[in-house]
Parts: structure tokens; sequence; C-alpha cells
């Protein structure tokens, strides 16, 4: 490549450069590390469907995803291990103009978190979930997870696991979730789509990206480096739009279902709260966006008389 | 404030004289009442601002958070009940960032599970509130009946170090006054105030008088009014409290646990650490003077003085009462900030008196801090008790007794 290509390439800069911090640059992640390229598909999916990014907020738990907070250009909360989601779910209800999207890794939101997660979809919590899935807890050295797959080794499981591990997908279905998709980072595109379409529903939906650990666990289940992971799920991954999440389980080898699995409609938990509260309380009820509407205009006078 | 008293050193320490506000009167419940010290404490809440509570129920607490349920939906906020206390006592903070005033409500076992929060609001410098009705432990204990065992676990707790704020009502009409202090003065230093409530407080009714909203002042959340390009969300002035945005204002702010930055940005290195939480313990520090509020009766030529607090300060009134019956000269200080400690107040008595009579319903707690602050100037005796009843006040009037023969050596 020429030099002067290089220069042309380096100032036209990154088409999603607007949705990050540079200044951040370079991240934590490791070589062939899935969690960047779903920050791409996620930084896309915000500028195609035109999401308003200053009413956008972005939480993370504790992990390598947990970083992602870090390194977008939005009001971001790097908040504790498992606890993304009800902390999203206090800056909702205390700003129910805000999109609230979580985006954390599965150890993150399926083990500590894991009663969260299954209570913010029974009360369809208007977050959007993304929830990147390595199969391992990576920043802590590759130790069983949740979701690590049968006869998997790990840190923690040296002669391979033998827990049975959680199908994400199935468990937020059955727990309420509205919207239910899984993608892995072969599927950049898809996943864009995903998220976009995540946006227009209200209420909780959740999307798994399956995604590499090429340092912690392609490696120490020798199913090599980070391009032969991209193969595996180029081969493997079967899109099946529909399908029941029941048959969405993974292996450490086998088959990975993708696709749109749930996209259904009932009322999201803001709705029902103030539903209820105007039946029970008629006139009394004084919703939230009113009150911090008059709470806008006192400050207004006050600045004007001072 | 009147401008003639602003001399160029006060300024920084006056904005927020300039700011005050007084209470939103739907939120107040003005009138005389006879209610228990939990449902004071909601009215507190709700008079202080407060709009967002999150919980889940555990005796001898839950009846804040109902009365704050059947109340805030007629004011314009929200209560949820979460999953547990860990989900509760973030939410809370979610809820904060958001915009709103809130807090969380809980007793000995859920305040353990919400210690991690009360380290993440510190280093995020969160304003919120955190109630605790304290009952017997460890463990499940006593849930129906008192202690006050949780003190060290409100100043501790958490890991790492750090400061807060503890209050400590031994009233229903305190938990009302006491309630809206506290919210003030977690908006005053962004940190998470204790209310250390216990059973009996919570469930004793008196008269409690909520007075007119124009007569509460309020302290209002220390809101940036600076642009986008100018802040710097853990940029600080002379007071070392950082100016706060909401997410949605459009400042692109990120907040973490991890350590930080002015810009919030992690740096995890030995100068950062070292600048952050000696900033975080300064800011509490140097404010001592001001966060600690007592009650004193005749200091003056005491050779002993009991120092208690929240119901225990009652029981050992009638012991005070019943030494200065026999001519023993029995001064009083009750502790209403438990946290940061008044060791200056405790330092100056201790040049002056014998000793000092701590009587709590523990195995001694703050008494270690009365010890310390004394540091061998006056001797210091504890009246322990392990908790679910309250003191006999002729046991804490027999080690007055003990402590006005002592001498000091």
């Amino acid at each position: 490549m020429s030099d002067s290509l290089v220069t042309e390439i380096t100032n036209a800069g990154n088409p999603v450069d607007a949705i990050l911090r540079t200044d951040r640059m370079p991240h934590i992640w490791c070589p062939g590390c899935g969690i960047g390229t779903t920050v791409n598909s996620f930084a896309r999916a915000l500028i195609d469907s035109k999401i308003d990014l200053g009413s956008l907020a972005l939480v993370s738990g504790i992990g390598c995803t947990g970083r992602v907070a870090g390194y977008v250009k939005l009001d971001s909360f790097h908040t504790t291990h498992g606890r993304a989601i009800p902390f999203a779910t206090g800056l909702k209800l205390a700003n129910p103009n805000l999109n609230v999207v979580v985006y954390s890794g599965d150890g993150d939101l399926s083990a500590i978190g894991g009663n969260h997660l299954i209570h913010a979809a029974r009360r369809n919590i208007d977050l959007k979930v993304i929830c990147v899935n390595n199969l391992i807890y990576a920043m802590t050295g590759g130790q069983t997870a949740p979701t690590t797959p049968g006869h998997s080794t790990t840190s923690t499981n040296p002669y391979g696991t033998f827990e049975p591990s959680f199908n994400l997908p199935h468990l937020v279905e059955a727990a309420g979730a509205v919207y239910v998709a899984r993608w892995t980072t072969f599927h950049v595109r898809q996943l864009a789509r995903s998220i976009s379409e995540a946006f227009k529903k209200n209420g909780f939906s959740f999307i798994e990206v399956i995604s590499p650990c090429p340092t912690l666990y392609q490696r120490r289940n020798k199913l090599g480096d980070a391009l032969d992971t991209m193969k595996y799920y180029k081969e493997k991954s079967k899109i099946r739009n529909g399908s029941p999440t029941g048959e969405a389980g993974l292996t450490m080898t086998g088959e990975i279902i993708v696709g749109k699995f749930v996209d259904r409609d009932r009322p999201d938990y803001g709705t029902m709260m103030r539903a209820q509260y105007a039946d029970a309380l008629g006139d009394e009820y004084v919703e939230q966006d009113q009150r911090e509407h008059d709470q806008t205009e006192n400050d207004q006078a006050e600045m004007v008389c001072s | 404030m009147k401008a003639d008293h602003c001399e160029a050193d006060h300024c920084q320490a006056d904005r927020h004289t300039a700011d005050r506000r007084t209470a939103d009167p739907r939120g107040v419940l003005t009138g005389t009442h006879f209610i228990d010290g939990d449902h004071a404490c909601c009215e507190g809440a709700l008079a202080a601002g407060a709009r967002f509570a999150a919980g889940y129920p555990i005796t001898p607490s839950t009846e804040v958070v109902e009365r704050f349920a059947a109340r805030v939906p007629k004011v314009g906020g929200t209560f949820i009940q979460m999953e547990d206390e860990l989900a509760a006592s973030i939410a809370l903070q979610g809820a904060v960032w958001g915009g709103a005033k809130a807090f969380t409500v809980t007793s000995g076992p859920g305040f353990s599970l919400m210690m991690e929060h009360i380290g993440y609001a510190v280093m995020t410098e969160t304003p919120c509130v955190f109630v605790d009705v304290q009952r017997g432990g460890p463990s499940t204990g006593l849930p129906t009946l008192p202690a006050q065992a949780d003190m060290m676990q409100a100043r501790w707790g958490s890991h790492g170090d750090y400061e807060i704020i503890a209050l400590c009502p031994n009233s229903p009409q305190e938990c009302f006054d006491l309630t809206i202090t506290a919210f003030n003065l977690a908006e005053e230093f962004r940190v998470p105030v204790m209310f250390m409530m216990d059973e009996v407080v919570g469930h004793m009714t008196e008269k409690v008088v909520i007075p007119p909203a124009d007569e509460i002042e309020i302290t209002p959340r220390r809101h940036t009014r600076k642009s986008v390009e100018d802040y710097l969300p853990y940029g600080t002035n002379g007071d070392g409290v950082p100016e706060m945005a909401h997410a949605g204002e459009g400042y692109n702010f990120h907040v973490t646990g991890l350590t930080h930055d002015e810009r919030g940005y992690p740096n995890m290195t030995p100068p950062v650490q070292d600048k952050l939480v000696r900033r975080l313990q300064s800011k509490i520090r140097n404010a001592a003077d001001r966060i600690c509020l007592f009650e004193e009766e005749q200091l003056e030529g005491a050779e002993v003085v009991v120092v208690s607090y929240g119901i225990t300060s009652r029981v050992a009134q009638r012991a005070i009462e019943s030494a200065r019956e026999k001519g023993l000269r029995v001064g009083k200080l009750r502790l209403i900030t438990a946290w940061p400690f008044p060791e200056k107040k405790i330092r100056e008595l201790a040049a002056k008196v014998k000793a000092f009579v701590v009587p709590e319903l523990n195995l001694g707690q703050m008494v270690h801090e009365v010890q310390r602050a004394a540091d061998g100037q006056a001797k210091t005796f504890a009246v322990s008790h392990a908790g679910g009843g309250v003191h006999k006040p002729e046991d804490i009037l027999k080690v007055i007794v003990e402590a006005s023969k002592c001498r000091i050596v």
C-alpha cells in the first residue's frame, strides 16, 4: 500500500467515529476479540436508524463487554458486576424519554445478574439488552460461565465442564421478552439490523451475539484462532428466523441457530404502570413527565427572577 | 443570601446558600400528625423532593416504602419493588442519574446486601439516601426487635477507603426533619447518606409537625450550567465536590466505579487513585464541623458525659436525670451525626471531664470512636446491650456512678 493511500485512509477516519470516544483508543480488547465488532454493528445501527444520540444512554456491567460503556460517546454508565439491568431500570423510570441500552457480557447478565435479567424481562421494562456471549469469563482468565458449553476446558474446569449451560434466548423468551434475536460476530449486518429493530420495540428486547475469545476459550479448547472461529461461525450458523428458542441451545463445535426468534407485543412496564395509576387514582394521579415539565418551568421562572 | 455577607473566601462555600430553595409544596403534608418514625421518614423524603424509591420488603423498615408507594403517584414519581436489595440499591442510583432524588430503605440483612452499591455511590459521587431501620443481628437475628449494631457497617461496610455521612434520629419528629437533612447533605456533598434509625424509633408513634413547604429548605442538585465543551464531570473547585449532569442532556459523560480522572475516564494509576480517593475523603472531612450535629446539655462543669444516639439517648436521659438527683455532675452529648464522627467535640470535652459513658444497643461500636477521640485524656465506659430491647435506665446509671468515681491517671 502506498504511503499516500495510508494517509488518505487514516485521515478519512472510521465511519462510526461519531459514536466512539476516539480519545480513549486503543481499547483493551485482545486481537481477534469479537466485542469491537459488535460495537461497530451497534454504532452502524445508531447511525442507520437515526436515533437521537442525545437521549440515548448506555449501561454496562463488569467484564470485557462491560468496557463498552467507556468507549461510546454517549451518556454511559459502567456499573457494578451484574447490576447493569437494575441500574438501567432506575434510569429509565426516572426519565422515560431516554432510550436505554444495556450492553454487557454473558457472565455479567446471566450469572451474577441472572435474577435481574429474568425480572426485567418479566416486567417488560423498556430496555434494549445486547449480550455479548463469549462462552466464558474472559476478563478474569477464562473461568466457566453459565453459558459455557459442555465438555469445554476452562481454567476452573480443567478436566472439562459438565454443568448444563443456559440457552439465553430460551430463558428470556420464557421470562417475557418481546424481542429476542441471536447472531454471531460473523453476522455484522444482521446484527445491526436487529439492533435497529429493537429500537422500534417498546419493551424488553434481548440480542445475543456469539463472539470469540481467542485468548481464553478458542485457544484452550484447541478451536483455532479468530479467523478459524469466523469460518466456524460462517459454516455452522443456520439462520432460522422464528425458530423455537428451545431448539437453539449451543454446543462447543455444533450448529449455531441464529436469527430473530421472538418479535411480539405486550405493554411495557411504564405503560402498565401509568394505566394502573390512572385507573385507580383518576385525577389524583400526577404523571412524572408533567411534574418535570412544571419543574422546568419553575426553574426558568426562578432564573428570570434572579 | 445577603450580598454583603459574601466575602471572596466564602463565595464558593456560599454558592449553595445562594441556591437554596424551599420544598415543592406538592410533596409536603403540612400539619400536625400522629405517626410513627417509618411514616415520618417517608414524609421527610417526599418533602425533601425524593420522587423515586426502590425497595425490597424487610422488617422493620417496610412501612417507609409502603407509604411512599401510596403517596408518590399523587406527587409525580415512582416506587418500584425490585427483586432484591442489590437491585434496589443500584436502581435508585440509575434514577439519580436520570434526574430524580432517590432513596432506598432496608434493615440489617438487606443493608448487608447493599454494601457494594454504597461503594459505587461513593466512587461515582451519586447523591442518595440509604435508610437502615436497625434490628438485631447478626444474620436474620431479631427481625422485629431493635439494635444499633450496624453503626460500624454504615461507616466501613463497603470495601476500600471512603467517607460517608450517617445521621441518627431519636424520634418520629426527627425521622421527618433529619430525612430532609440527609437528602440535603447528599446533594451538597454528592455522597450517599446513611439514615440510621432503629426498630423502636421506626415503630414509635408520636406527634410529628410538618411545617409549610416554604419553611423547608432544600439543597438542590449541583447541576452544572457549563457548556458541553467546558464540562468536566469530575473536575472540582475549592470544595472538592464536582458538578453533575443528567443523562439525556447532551453532555455524553461517562460514569464508572473504576478509578477515574476528571473526565470520568478510567485511569488505574497510583497518582490518579491517590488524588481521587483523598478528594472523596477530604470533601467530607474538611466539612465535618458543619456536618456534625449534636444535642448537648449541661456539659459545662460536667465530670461525666453520657454519649448516646438514637433510641438509647432517650433511655439515657432518664439515667442522667437520676444521676443528677444523686448530686453527680453529668452532662449529655447526643450524637445526631454519627459519621463523620464528631471527634473534635469529644477531644475538647475529654480535656475537661473525667469520663465518658457510652450506652448503645450493641456490644461496643461508637464507644471505640469516643475512646479514640478521647485519646487517654478521659476514661471511656461502654454500656453494652446485645439488642432485642432497650437498656434499663438503672444499668446506665450504675455505670455513670462508677465512672464518676474514677480517677484520671
